[in-house]
Protein backbone atom coordinates (compact mmCIF):
# COMPACT_ATOMS: atom_id res chain seq x y z
CA UNK A 1 0.00 0.00 0.00
CA UNK A 2 2.83 2.46 -0.60
CA UNK A 3 0.83 4.20 -3.29
CA UNK A 4 -2.90 4.23 -3.80
CA UNK A 5 -4.22 1.67 -6.31
CA UNK A 6 -7.16 2.40 -8.57
CA UNK A 7 -9.70 -0.12 -9.79
CA UNK A 8 -10.08 -0.18 -13.60
CA UNK A 9 -12.11 -2.49 -15.85
CA UNK A 10 -8.92 -4.42 -16.69
CA UNK A 11 -7.69 -4.73 -13.05
CA UNK A 12 -7.47 -8.19 -11.51
CA UNK A 13 -8.34 -7.67 -7.83
CA UNK A 14 -7.92 -10.20 -5.06
CA UNK A 15 -8.03 -10.19 -1.28
CA UNK A 16 -4.78 -8.84 0.15
CA UNK A 17 -2.54 -11.38 1.90
CA UNK A 18 -3.77 -12.41 5.36
CA UNK A 19 -7.35 -11.38 4.63
CA UNK A 20 -9.92 -14.10 4.17
CA UNK A 21 -13.51 -14.70 3.26
CA UNK A 22 -15.19 -16.46 6.17
CA UNK A 23 -18.76 -17.40 6.96
CA UNK A 24 -20.05 -16.32 10.36
CA UNK A 25 -22.30 -19.22 11.29
CA UNK A 26 -23.70 -17.53 14.38
CA UNK A 27 -24.92 -14.46 12.51
CA UNK A 28 -25.51 -16.31 9.21
CA UNK A 29 -23.49 -13.79 7.18
CA UNK A 30 -20.40 -13.71 5.00
CA UNK A 31 -17.48 -11.64 6.28
CA UNK A 32 -13.97 -10.69 5.28
CA UNK A 33 -11.68 -11.15 8.25
CA UNK A 34 -8.89 -8.59 8.29
CA UNK A 35 -6.48 -7.22 10.90
CA UNK A 36 -8.55 -6.40 13.99
CA UNK A 37 -11.71 -5.90 11.98
CA UNK A 38 -14.32 -7.78 10.03
CA UNK A 39 -16.26 -6.52 7.05
CA UNK A 40 -19.80 -7.79 6.72
CA UNK A 41 -20.74 -8.67 3.14
CA UNK A 42 -24.29 -8.50 1.91
CA UNK A 43 -25.35 -10.82 -0.91
CA UNK A 44 -24.14 -8.45 -3.64
CA UNK A 45 -20.81 -7.79 -1.95
CA UNK A 46 -20.27 -11.51 -1.42
CA UNK A 47 -21.05 -12.21 -5.08
CA UNK A 48 -18.37 -9.68 -6.06
CA UNK A 49 -15.68 -10.48 -3.51
CA UNK A 50 -15.95 -14.24 -4.04
CA UNK A 51 -15.17 -13.69 -7.74
CA UNK A 52 -12.07 -11.55 -7.08
CA UNK A 53 -9.42 -14.26 -7.38
CA UNK A 54 -6.54 -12.24 -8.84
CA UNK A 55 -7.06 -13.82 -12.27
CA UNK A 56 -10.44 -12.52 -13.39
CA UNK A 57 -10.53 -8.96 -14.73
CA UNK A 58 -13.18 -6.65 -13.31
CA UNK A 59 -14.92 -6.55 -16.73
CA UNK A 60 -15.05 -10.37 -16.74
CA UNK A 61 -16.46 -10.37 -13.23
CA UNK A 62 -19.14 -7.89 -14.37
CA UNK A 63 -20.07 -10.15 -17.32
CA UNK A 64 -20.29 -13.12 -15.00
CA UNK A 65 -22.50 -11.24 -12.53
CA UNK A 66 -24.81 -10.09 -15.35
CA UNK A 67 -25.27 -13.75 -16.35
CA UNK A 68 -25.84 -14.82 -12.73
CA UNK A 69 -28.29 -12.00 -12.00
CA UNK A 70 -30.32 -11.92 -15.17
CA UNK A 71 -31.85 -8.57 -15.98
CA UNK A 72 -29.34 -6.49 -14.00
CA UNK A 73 -28.24 -3.54 -16.19
CA UNK A 74 -24.54 -3.92 -17.03
CA UNK A 75 -23.66 -0.27 -16.32
CA UNK A 76 -25.12 -0.47 -12.83
CA UNK A 77 -23.35 -3.76 -12.11
CA UNK A 78 -20.02 -2.36 -13.38
CA UNK A 79 -20.40 0.73 -11.21
CA UNK A 80 -21.15 -1.42 -8.13
CA UNK A 81 -18.12 -3.62 -8.70
CA UNK A 82 -15.73 -0.71 -9.28
CA UNK A 83 -17.04 1.09 -6.21
CA UNK A 84 -16.73 -1.91 -3.91
CA UNK A 85 -13.27 -2.89 -5.17
CA UNK A 86 -12.02 0.69 -4.78
CA UNK A 87 -13.38 0.85 -1.26
CA UNK A 88 -11.64 -2.42 -0.35
CA UNK A 89 -8.40 -1.27 -2.02
CA UNK A 90 -8.48 1.91 0.06
CA UNK A 91 -9.08 -0.08 3.23
CA UNK A 92 -6.20 -2.44 2.47
CA UNK A 93 -8.56 -5.40 2.20
CA UNK A 94 -7.88 -5.98 -1.50
CA UNK A 95 -4.89 -5.65 -3.76
CA UNK A 96 -4.31 -5.61 -7.53
CA UNK B 1 -17.46 -11.69 17.97
CA UNK B 2 -13.91 -11.41 19.27
CA UNK B 3 -11.88 -12.86 22.11
CA UNK B 4 -9.18 -10.84 23.85
CA UNK B 5 -6.81 -13.44 25.25
CA UNK B 6 -4.65 -11.79 27.88
CA UNK B 7 -2.03 -14.49 28.10
CA UNK B 8 0.07 -12.95 30.85
CA UNK B 9 0.46 -9.77 32.85
CA UNK B 10 4.25 -10.06 32.64
CA UNK B 11 5.77 -7.29 30.50
CA UNK B 12 9.21 -5.73 30.23
CA UNK B 13 7.58 -2.33 29.62
CA UNK B 14 6.08 -0.30 32.44
CA UNK B 15 3.82 2.17 30.63
CA UNK B 16 2.03 4.21 33.25
CA UNK B 17 -1.23 4.18 31.25
CA UNK B 18 -1.35 0.38 30.97
CA UNK B 19 -4.85 -1.03 30.51
CA UNK B 20 -4.14 -3.92 32.88
CA UNK B 21 -5.70 -3.84 36.35
CA UNK B 22 -3.68 -2.37 39.23
CA UNK B 23 -3.71 -5.81 40.82
CA UNK B 24 -1.60 -7.76 38.31
CA UNK B 25 -1.86 -11.56 38.11
CA UNK B 26 1.33 -13.50 38.84
CA UNK B 27 2.95 -16.02 36.46
CA UNK B 28 2.15 -18.90 38.84
CA UNK B 29 -1.60 -18.24 38.41
CA UNK B 30 -1.53 -18.29 34.57
CA UNK B 31 -3.54 -20.83 32.57
CA UNK B 32 -1.62 -23.82 31.20
CA UNK B 33 -1.21 -24.34 27.44
CA UNK B 34 -3.93 -27.03 27.34
CA UNK B 35 -6.35 -24.75 29.17
CA UNK B 36 -5.79 -21.93 26.71
CA UNK B 37 -6.23 -24.31 23.77
CA UNK B 38 -9.59 -25.35 25.18
CA UNK B 39 -10.61 -21.71 25.69
CA UNK B 40 -9.70 -20.95 22.06
CA UNK B 41 -11.81 -23.87 20.77
CA UNK B 42 -14.71 -22.94 23.01
CA UNK B 43 -14.58 -19.31 21.90
CA UNK B 44 -14.75 -20.36 18.24
CA UNK B 45 -17.75 -22.61 19.04
CA UNK B 46 -19.38 -19.67 20.80
CA UNK B 47 -19.12 -17.58 17.63
CA UNK B 48 -15.82 -15.73 17.95
CA UNK B 49 -14.17 -15.06 14.58
CA UNK B 50 -11.01 -13.35 15.79
CA UNK B 51 -8.64 -13.71 18.69
CA UNK B 52 -6.38 -10.92 19.89
CA UNK B 53 -3.39 -12.32 21.77
CA UNK B 54 -2.47 -9.66 24.26
CA UNK B 55 -1.17 -9.18 27.77
CA UNK B 56 1.01 -7.85 29.40
CA UNK B 57 3.44 -8.97 26.75
CA UNK B 58 2.01 -12.10 25.07
CA UNK B 59 5.39 -13.10 23.60
CA UNK B 60 6.58 -13.64 27.18
CA UNK B 61 4.60 -16.90 26.94
CA UNK B 62 6.89 -19.54 25.43
CA UNK B 63 3.87 -21.49 24.18
CA UNK B 64 2.57 -18.62 22.03
CA UNK B 65 3.33 -20.51 18.79
CA UNK B 66 1.24 -23.45 19.98
CA UNK B 67 -1.62 -21.15 20.96
CA UNK B 68 -1.57 -19.39 17.58
CA UNK B 69 -1.63 -22.77 15.88
CA UNK B 70 -4.52 -23.93 18.05
CA UNK B 71 -6.48 -20.76 17.33
CA UNK B 72 -5.89 -21.17 13.64
CA UNK B 73 -7.08 -24.77 13.73
CA UNK B 74 -10.22 -23.63 15.54
CA UNK B 75 -10.91 -21.25 12.63
CA UNK B 76 -10.03 -18.03 14.46
CA UNK B 77 -8.31 -15.14 12.69
CA UNK B 78 -5.22 -14.40 14.77
CA UNK B 79 -3.89 -11.01 15.87
CA UNK B 80 -0.85 -10.42 18.03
CA UNK B 81 -0.75 -7.24 20.10
CA UNK B 82 2.82 -6.75 21.21
CA UNK B 83 5.54 -4.32 22.24
CA UNK B 84 7.85 -6.29 19.95
CA UNK B 85 10.85 -6.14 22.28
CA UNK B 86 11.04 -9.92 22.83
CA UNK B 87 10.62 -10.91 19.16
CA UNK B 88 13.31 -11.87 16.69
CA UNK B 89 13.40 -13.19 13.13
CA UNK B 90 13.28 -16.87 14.09
CA UNK B 91 10.35 -16.38 16.48
CA UNK B 92 8.40 -14.37 13.88
CA UNK B 93 9.00 -17.12 11.30
CA UNK B 94 7.63 -19.71 13.75
CA UNK B 95 4.55 -17.56 14.42
CA UNK B 96 3.91 -17.19 10.69
CA UNK B 97 4.17 -20.98 10.27
CA UNK B 98 1.72 -21.38 13.15
CA UNK B 99 -0.77 -19.26 11.22
CA UNK B 100 -0.40 -15.75 12.64
CA UNK B 101 -2.26 -13.23 10.43
CA UNK B 102 -1.39 -9.80 11.80
CA UNK B 103 0.76 -7.91 14.28
CA UNK B 104 -0.09 -4.73 16.12
CA UNK B 105 3.15 -3.19 17.35
CA UNK B 106 3.13 -0.45 19.98
CA UNK B 107 5.29 2.67 19.98
CA UNK B 108 5.36 5.10 22.88
CA UNK B 109 6.53 8.11 20.82
CA UNK B 110 8.31 8.96 17.55
CA UNK B 111 11.46 9.86 19.48
CA UNK B 112 13.52 7.20 21.21
CA UNK B 113 14.35 9.20 24.32
CA UNK B 114 10.78 10.06 25.25
CA UNK B 115 9.44 6.68 24.07
CA UNK B 116 11.89 4.89 26.37
CA UNK B 117 11.06 7.21 29.27
CA UNK B 118 7.31 6.65 28.87
CA UNK B 119 7.77 2.87 28.61
CA UNK B 120 10.28 2.74 31.47
CA UNK B 121 12.31 0.52 29.14
CA UNK B 122 14.87 1.26 26.41
CA UNK B 123 13.07 -0.63 23.67
CA UNK B 124 12.39 1.89 20.89
CA UNK B 125 15.34 0.90 18.68
CA UNK B 126 14.48 -2.79 19.07
CA UNK B 127 10.88 -2.08 18.07
CA UNK B 128 12.08 -0.56 14.79
CA UNK B 129 14.08 -3.73 14.06
CA UNK B 130 11.08 -5.89 14.91
CA UNK B 131 8.84 -3.85 12.60
CA UNK B 132 11.21 -4.51 9.68
CA UNK B 133 11.27 -8.23 10.48
CA UNK B 134 7.47 -8.40 10.63
CA UNK B 135 7.17 -6.74 7.20
CA UNK B 136 9.92 -8.97 5.78
CA UNK B 137 7.89 -11.97 6.93
CA UNK B 138 4.96 -10.67 4.87
CA UNK B 139 2.67 -9.99 7.81
CA UNK B 140 0.33 -6.98 7.85
CA UNK B 141 1.50 -4.47 10.44
CA UNK B 142 -0.46 -1.97 12.51
CA UNK B 143 1.55 0.70 14.31
CA UNK B 144 -0.14 1.58 17.59
CA UNK B 145 0.45 4.90 19.31
CA UNK B 146 -1.13 5.69 22.64
CA UNK B 147 -1.20 9.49 22.76
CA UNK B 148 -1.40 11.96 25.65
CA UNK B 149 -0.08 15.35 26.69
CA UNK B 150 3.52 14.09 26.87
CA UNK B 151 3.76 13.03 23.20
CA UNK B 152 0.74 14.48 21.39
CA UNK B 153 2.62 17.42 19.89
CA UNK B 154 4.65 14.93 17.80
CA UNK B 155 1.62 13.21 16.27
CA UNK B 156 2.64 14.11 12.70
CA UNK B 157 6.06 12.51 13.33
CA UNK B 158 4.38 9.38 14.68
CA UNK B 159 2.30 9.10 11.51
CA UNK B 160 5.50 9.52 9.47
CA UNK B 161 7.11 6.76 11.52
CA UNK B 162 4.19 4.42 10.82
CA UNK B 163 4.59 5.05 7.09
CA UNK B 164 8.34 4.61 7.20
CA UNK B 165 8.13 1.18 8.82
CA UNK B 166 5.59 0.00 6.24
CA UNK B 167 2.51 -0.11 8.46
CA UNK B 168 -0.69 -0.57 6.46
CA UNK B 169 -2.65 0.77 9.34
CA UNK B 170 -1.98 2.94 12.32
CA UNK B 171 -4.05 3.16 15.43
CA UNK B 172 -3.84 6.45 17.28
CA UNK B 173 -5.51 6.01 20.62
CA UNK B 174 -5.87 8.63 23.29
CA UNK B 175 -5.28 7.21 26.75
CA UNK B 176 -8.41 5.70 28.24
CA UNK B 177 -8.51 6.37 31.96
CA UNK B 178 -8.94 3.09 33.83
CA UNK B 179 -6.62 1.23 36.18
CA UNK B 180 -3.06 2.50 35.85
CA UNK B 181 -4.06 5.33 33.54
CA UNK B 182 -6.68 6.61 35.98
CA UNK B 183 -4.09 6.55 38.75
CA UNK B 184 -1.80 8.63 36.52
CA UNK B 185 -4.48 10.71 34.82
CA UNK B 186 -3.05 14.11 35.74
CA UNK B 187 0.25 13.26 34.01
CA UNK B 188 -1.43 12.38 30.70
CA UNK B 189 -4.58 14.47 30.27
CA UNK B 190 -4.15 16.62 27.13
CA UNK B 191 -5.42 20.17 26.88
CA UNK B 192 -8.39 20.90 24.65
CA UNK B 193 -6.07 22.84 22.31
CA UNK B 194 -3.72 19.85 22.03
CA UNK B 195 -6.67 17.63 21.27
CA UNK B 196 -8.03 19.94 18.58
CA UNK B 197 -4.62 20.13 16.88
CA UNK B 198 -4.31 16.33 17.05
CA UNK B 199 -7.72 15.79 15.51
CA UNK B 200 -6.86 18.21 12.68
CA UNK B 201 -3.55 16.37 12.14
CA UNK B 202 -5.38 13.05 11.86
CA UNK B 203 -7.94 14.44 9.43
CA UNK B 204 -5.25 15.95 7.20
CA UNK B 205 -3.23 12.72 7.26
CA UNK B 206 -6.29 10.63 6.41
CA UNK B 207 -6.96 12.80 3.36
CA UNK B 208 -3.29 12.74 2.29
CA UNK B 209 -2.87 8.99 2.85
CA UNK B 210 -6.14 7.65 1.45
CA UNK B 211 -5.47 4.22 -0.01
CA UNK B 212 -1.94 4.24 1.43
CA UNK B 213 -2.43 3.83 5.16
CA UNK B 214 -5.61 3.45 7.18
CA UNK B 215 -5.67 5.58 10.33
CA UNK B 216 -7.95 4.55 13.17
CA UNK B 217 -8.41 7.23 15.79
CA UNK B 218 -9.70 6.69 19.31
CA UNK B 219 -10.80 10.03 20.78
CA UNK B 220 -10.50 10.87 24.47
CA UNK B 221 -13.97 10.68 25.91
CA UNK B 222 -13.26 13.27 28.61
CA UNK B 223 -13.69 15.82 25.82
CA UNK B 224 -16.50 14.04 23.97
CA UNK B 225 -20.19 14.89 23.83
CA UNK B 226 -21.32 11.27 23.66
CA UNK B 227 -19.70 8.28 25.34
CA UNK B 228 -17.97 5.49 23.47
CA UNK B 229 -20.04 2.36 22.97
CA UNK B 230 -17.71 0.45 25.20
CA UNK B 231 -16.95 -2.99 23.72
CA UNK B 232 -19.90 -2.41 21.36
CA UNK B 233 -22.18 -3.04 24.33
CA UNK B 234 -21.62 -5.15 27.46
CA UNK B 235 -21.70 -8.88 26.67
CA UNK B 236 -22.70 -8.34 23.05
CA UNK B 237 -19.71 -9.23 20.92
CA UNK B 238 -16.60 -9.20 23.05
CA UNK B 239 -15.10 -11.25 25.81
CA UNK B 240 -11.83 -11.10 27.63
CA UNK B 241 -10.06 -13.97 29.36
CA UNK B 242 -7.44 -12.91 31.91
CA UNK B 243 -4.11 -14.72 32.44
CA UNK B 244 -5.62 -16.79 35.26
CA UNK B 245 -8.80 -17.63 33.32
CA UNK B 246 -11.34 -15.11 34.59
CA UNK B 247 -13.88 -14.20 31.91
CA UNK B 248 -14.65 -10.47 31.67
CA UNK B 249 -17.03 -8.43 29.48
CA UNK B 250 -14.22 -5.87 29.08
CA UNK B 251 -10.59 -5.72 30.10
CA UNK B 252 -11.23 -3.15 32.86
CA UNK B 253 -14.33 -4.82 34.31
CA UNK B 254 -12.55 -6.06 37.42
CA UNK B 255 -12.30 -2.46 38.58
CA UNK B 256 -16.04 -2.67 39.33
CA UNK B 257 -16.13 -4.06 42.85
CA UNK B 258 -19.20 -6.12 43.59
CA UNK B 259 -19.16 -7.99 40.29
CA UNK B 260 -18.00 -11.61 40.53
CA UNK B 261 -16.27 -13.07 37.49
CA UNK B 262 -16.34 -16.74 36.67
CA UNK B 263 -13.32 -18.76 35.58
CA UNK B 264 -12.81 -21.02 32.56
CA UNK B 265 -11.28 -23.54 34.97
CA UNK B 266 -14.69 -23.98 36.60
CA UNK B 267 -17.22 -23.76 33.75
CA UNK B 268 -17.38 -23.91 29.94
CA UNK B 269 -16.99 -20.54 28.25
CA UNK B 270 -20.45 -20.66 26.63
CA UNK B 271 -22.15 -21.09 30.02
CA UNK B 272 -20.25 -18.16 31.46
CA UNK B 273 -21.15 -16.03 28.44
CA UNK B 274 -24.85 -16.99 28.54
CA UNK B 275 -25.67 -17.17 32.19
CA UNK B 276 -23.07 -15.57 34.45
CA UNK B 277 -24.25 -12.68 36.58
CA UNK B 278 -21.35 -10.47 35.43
CA UNK B 279 -22.30 -10.78 31.75
CA UNK B 280 -26.03 -10.38 32.33
CA UNK B 281 -25.84 -7.45 34.73
CA UNK B 282 -25.46 -4.76 32.03
CA UNK B 283 -26.39 -6.71 28.91
CA UNK B 284 -28.96 -5.13 26.58
CA UNK B 285 -30.98 -2.11 27.67
CA UNK B 286 -33.14 -3.28 30.61
CA UNK B 287 -30.60 -2.22 33.23
CA UNK B 288 -30.43 1.35 31.91
CA UNK B 289 -31.32 4.40 34.00
CA UNK B 290 -32.43 7.70 32.51
CA UNK B 291 -31.28 9.51 30.44
CA UNK B 292 -30.15 6.34 28.60
CA UNK B 293 -33.41 4.42 28.84
CA UNK B 294 -35.42 6.83 26.69
CA UNK B 295 -32.45 7.96 24.57
CA UNK B 296 -32.51 7.48 20.81
CA UNK B 297 -28.88 6.36 21.09
CA UNK B 298 -29.55 3.63 23.69
CA UNK B 299 -28.59 0.89 21.23
CA UNK B 300 -25.79 2.95 19.66
CA UNK B 301 -23.86 3.98 22.78
CA UNK B 302 -25.21 1.19 25.06
CA UNK B 303 -24.98 3.57 28.01
CA UNK B 304 -21.25 4.13 27.46
CA UNK B 305 -18.70 2.63 29.79
CA UNK B 306 -19.69 0.86 33.01
CA UNK B 307 -16.16 1.00 34.40
CA UNK B 308 -16.01 4.75 33.91
CA UNK B 309 -19.36 5.28 35.65
CA UNK B 310 -18.08 3.21 38.57
CA UNK B 311 -14.66 4.85 38.71
CA UNK B 312 -15.89 8.43 38.58
CA UNK B 313 -19.25 8.34 40.38
CA UNK B 314 -19.12 5.06 42.27
CA UNK B 315 -22.11 3.42 40.56
CA UNK B 316 -21.62 1.17 37.53
CA UNK B 317 -25.35 1.29 36.76
CA UNK B 318 -25.42 5.03 36.02
CA UNK B 319 -25.01 6.71 32.64
CA UNK B 320 -21.36 7.10 31.65
CA UNK B 321 -20.42 10.60 32.89
CA UNK B 322 -18.55 11.13 29.59
CA UNK B 323 -21.99 11.70 28.02
CA UNK B 324 -22.99 15.36 27.99
CA UNK B 325 -26.55 14.24 28.85
CA UNK B 326 -25.40 12.57 32.08
CA UNK B 327 -26.32 14.45 35.28
CA UNK B 328 -22.74 13.69 36.40
CA UNK B 329 -21.03 15.11 33.31
CA UNK B 330 -19.45 18.00 35.26
CA UNK B 331 -17.12 15.50 36.97
CA UNK B 332 -15.47 14.73 33.62
CA UNK B 333 -15.39 18.30 32.35
CA UNK B 334 -13.86 19.60 35.57
CA UNK B 335 -11.25 16.84 35.76
CA UNK B 336 -10.15 17.46 32.17
CA UNK B 337 -9.93 21.22 32.67
CA UNK B 338 -8.14 21.08 36.02
CA UNK B 339 -5.65 18.33 35.22
CA UNK B 340 -4.70 19.43 31.73
CA UNK B 341 -3.94 22.96 32.90
CA UNK B 342 -1.71 22.03 35.84
CA UNK B 343 1.91 20.77 35.54
CA UNK B 344 2.12 17.17 34.27
CA UNK B 345 3.85 16.03 37.45
CA UNK B 346 4.99 12.54 38.35
CA UNK B 347 3.59 9.27 37.18
CA UNK B 348 3.78 5.78 38.64
CA UNK B 349 5.19 3.14 36.32
CA UNK B 350 3.05 0.06 35.83
CA UNK B 351 4.87 -2.69 37.66
CA UNK B 352 4.31 -5.65 39.95
CA UNK B 353 5.90 -3.47 42.63
CA UNK B 354 4.80 0.08 41.83
CA UNK B 355 7.22 2.90 42.49
CA UNK B 356 7.00 6.60 41.67
CA UNK B 357 9.51 8.10 39.27
CA UNK B 358 9.84 11.66 38.18
CA UNK B 359 8.54 12.48 34.72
Amino acid sequence: MNTRSFAEPFSRPRLAPHRRLQFDKMRDIWTVQAPERAFVLDETAHAIVSRCNGEAKIETIVDDLCRAYEGAPRDAVAADVLKLVQEFLDKGVMTL
Amino acid sequence: MALLAELTHRCPLQCAYCSNPLDLERASAELETEEWLRVLRESADLGCMQVHFSGGEPTARRDLDALVEGANQAGLYTNLITSGVLLDEARIARLVRAGLQHVQLSFQDSQADNANRIAGFAGHAKKLETAAQIRAAGLPLTANFVVHRQNLDRLDLMIDLALKIGAERSEIAHVQYYGWALKNRAAFMPTREQLERATATVEAARARLEGVMVIDYVVPDYYAKRPKACMGGWGRRFLNVTPSGKVLPCHAAESITGLAFENVRDRPLAEIWDSSDAFNRFRGTDWMPEPCRSCARAEIDWGGCRCQAFALIGDAARTDPACALSPDHAVVVEAAAAESSSPAGDFTYRNFAPRALRS
